[in-house]
């Protein structure tokens, strides 16, 4: 059994190859080959996960030991890979929701060129994501993490020939760069602290390490999940990246990068236990990004961009919660693989959506689409109701754990954090209830483009709306079922390990509460945009609403302290550099040129001069020999 | 006759000879001047064999006058030469290794 695991990455590996190397002959079969080979490794992760069922809780976990990387007398980095539940979880996730979405691509993107190309790229992006959750070892994770963010650049920027595109997977794969820095610190300072950087030793010596130098890794670590996952300070790429096609984003939003984040810290959650204070910050990370990408969600009228502000948030849930400690990290994972369901559920609702309204994206250019796109609208209905937890649903059980988690953290920090988490609850129902409502419902505000064309909305191909409805399936169903009879608790815990905290309120209050806000946030919602019509120009709106279409000002921010900040940087440093670098060096030069010039002056030319110096230089010489001699 | 004398002698030649070499511009009166300052050393050297009753500084003076010799061929060459390209003999009318 051991020996699939590699075929796991091998298959997509192989498809991006193929894909990428093969040239125009595979134009017209490509799509199938990334798609087929996808399903392969779904398959193989299908038949591992089938395996691990089979076997007892301590002995599920399989290694395999592919070859010695960089075999060196005090260094040793392997490529061996690691699949426990934690890593089956997500392969199960990758693979299958990656798969459905490669079969949607073949309908959305089926009037693209470039096609096969797009699908080698996806393949590429599997492979990079299925490296870095089975790694067994942080230098291969590392591999697998900067894979995901070439392909990442790749998908983000496919429609090159739009500048707008090719500067958003410019401003992905930078901002992404900055988190990697803090992976590669991590790994750099892991292995000066324990000589290794193999999952296993690590975690044993966690116990025995410093708590100020497992802070320090900690936060490194955090720096690197905060790029990749999109969380403040580093989430200004997500939103720009809806400039890749949609079954990008779902592929970004759902089943692969963000997620990367969020695995880094469940993953290494012996560094975290032991570093309360790296653990603190990851829960401030998580609690501000999951009502700043909440707010922004709510001030969008870019269908893709209010759902990106969504994805912002709902990771902030789960950062949040894997700061928690073991009270939360099964939940975190849990909310991962449920939004998994139902955001890629919701992302290709849009892009089925927009295939059928011209590539439109303005929600106010929407309106009573749900009798054109029937099964678009159920699809992204249950969807809709998972991501705000309509009982239930998916969203429902993972919400609600997080937000009693929150408050089982104890003391004052327990009921801050719990507040928020409702609190971005309630922002969750209005914005995605204000999505529902702007796209589906309501009078139709479509107009003619600037080419006149009048958009006929119209219902996807079956290649688009089957993988909808198996997501679909995923987001109402999964939910209960990893809920019943703690299914996924005991699944994960052998892992993460799991504590039930000490919650100050019943379960039975919070889910009572959550419920409340989310009427609060639905009927808010349906009073604004459901009552009364919704203008097709977007009023002026408050401060706030104007700050949170401009994302909050992060970019603004950006500029000033960074964009700003560098140049002024630059500027001082040129300064100091012509006046002080130079300075003194263009002062030696001068000063050892009046110098020579001076000496130049015994160089006269006369060979009497040069002969007094010769008898003079003789003569003081003599004189010199016979007073030392008189001495 | 006692020895030092002749080292006076030498001492006595050698200056002229030095002067002559810082003073005249004549080239060839530098050079002869040249002759005599080498001239005295042989004969210093001379004189210490004597005095020292061995023939180390006899056998040095040989050596001296065939570099001399040597020094000659080359010397006035040069001094040939110079003049034809220049039409003077002045040491300091060959100035051209300054700035």
């Amino acid at each position: 059994m051991e020996n699939l695991i590699a075929l796991l990455v091998a298959a997509p590996l192989l498809g991006a190859a193929v894909l990428l190397c093969g040239g125009r002959r595979l134009d017209r079969a490509g799509h199938w080959i990334g798609t087929v080979l996808a399903a392969a490794s779904f398959v193989v992760g299908a038949v591992l996960f089938t395996d691990m069922l089979g076997k007892g809780a301590e002995d599920r976990t399989l290694r395999q030991h592919l070859y010695s990387w960089i075999p060196v007398e005090g260094f040793q980095a392997d490529v061996a890979f690691q699949l426990d539940q934690l890593s089956m979880t997500f392969v199960l996730l990758i693979t299958g929701v990656g798969t459905l979405i490669h079969i949607y691509s073949i309908g959305y993107m089926e009037h693209d060129e470039r096609r096969r190309r797009f699908f080698g790229y996806l393949n590429l992006f599997l492979a990079a994501m299925l490296i870095l959750v089975i790694a067994d070892n942080y230098l291969l994770l590392y591999v697998g993490w900067e894979g995901v963010g070439l392909a990442s650049y790749l998908l983000i920027g496919f429609w090159q020939h739009k500048p707008s595109a090719a500067t958003a997977a410019k401003k992905a794969f930078l901002v992404n760069r900055v988190g990697d820095i803090g992976l590669s610190i991590a790994i750099m300072l892991m292995f000066t602290t324990f000589g290794t950087f193999a999952f296993g030793p690590v975690f044993e010596a966690t116990g025995d390490t410093s708590e100020g130098k497992l802070t320090a890794i900690g936060l490194m670590l955090l720096l690197a999940a905060c790029g990749k996952s999109a969380q403040v300070p580093l989430q200004s790429w997500l939103g720009d990246a809806m400039e890749g096609p949609t079954p990008v984003s779902a592929l970004i939003h759902a089943a692969t990068m963000v997620t990367a984040g969020v695995y880094l810290i469940v993953r290494s959650g012996a560094v975290f236990n032991g570093a309360p204070d790296a653990q603190l910050v990851v829960v401030v990370v998580g609690a501000v990004t999951l009502l700043f990408g909440a707010i922004v969600g709510c001030a969008k009228d870019d269908i893709k961009k209010a759902l990106a502000g969504s994805t912002m948030s709902q990771i902030g849930y789960m950062i949040l919660a894997a700061g928690l400690g073991p009270i939360g990290y099964v939940f975190a994972i849990m909310h991962l693989v449920t939004h998994g369901f139902f955001k890629a559920g919701l992302f290709l609702g849009a892009g089925s959506v927009m295939h059928g309204m011209n590539d439109e994206v303005d929600m106010r250019r929407y309106g009573g689409l749900r009798k054109f796109m029937p099964v678009t609208f159920v699809t992204f209905g249950l969807g809709y109701l998972a991501i705000i937890g309509f009982p239930g649903l998916s969203g429902f059980f993972s919400k609600d754990m997080i937000i009693e988690a929150a408050f089982a953290k104890g003391g004052t920090e327990g009921w801050i954090l719990g507040s928020v988490t409702l609190l971005g609850a309630a922002i969750t129902a209005f914005y995605m209830t204000r999505v529902m409502l702007m796209t589906f419902f309501g009078e139709k505000r479509w107009q003619p483009d600037a080419e006149g064309h009048e958009p006929h909305p119209h219902e996807s191909p079956k290649s688009m709306t089957i993988p909808m409805i198996v997501l679909a399936f995923g987001s109402v169903f999964a939910g209960g079922f990893f809920s019943l009879g703690d299914r996924f608790l005991h699944w994960l815990e052998p892992v993460t390990g799991h504590d039930h905290g000490h919650a100050p309120v019943s379960a039975a209050t919070v889910t009572a509460a959550t419920m409340v806000v989310l009427v609060i946030g639905v009927a808010i919602a349906w009073a604004m945009y459901g009552r009364r019509p919704v203008p097709a120009v977007a009023p002026r709106g408050s401060l706030l609403t104007r700050a949170a279409r401009r994302d909050l000002l992060q970019d603004d921010f950006n500029h000033v302290v960074l964009v700003r900040g560098g140049e002024h940087l630059t500027r001082s440093l040129v300064y100091v550099d012509h006046t002080l670098v130079d300075g003194v060096v263009n002062g030696t030069a001068a000063s050892m040129g009046g110098l020579s010039g001076r000496l130049r002056k015994l160089q006269n030319g006369y060979a009497r001069s040069y002969a007094v110096s010769m008898f003079g230089g003789a003569a003081v010489l003599i004189a010199a020999t016979l007073l030392m001699r008189a001495v | 006759m006692n020895p030092v004398n002749y080292l006076y002698l030498a001492a006595l030649l050698f200056t002229i000879g030095a002067s002559g070499v810082l003073i005249r511009r004549n080239a060839i009166v530098v050079f002869m001047c040249v002759e005599l300052m080498l001239n005295a050393c042989n004969l210093t050297l001379v004189a210490f064999s004597r005095m020292h009753g061995n023939l180390d500084g006899q056998i040095i003076a040989f050596f001296t006058m065939v570099v001399a010799a040597a020094e000659v061929v080359i010397g006035l060459a040069i001094i040939v030469s110079l003049f034809r390209s220049r039409h003077s003999a002045s040491v300091d009318d060959a100035s051209l290794m300054k700035l």
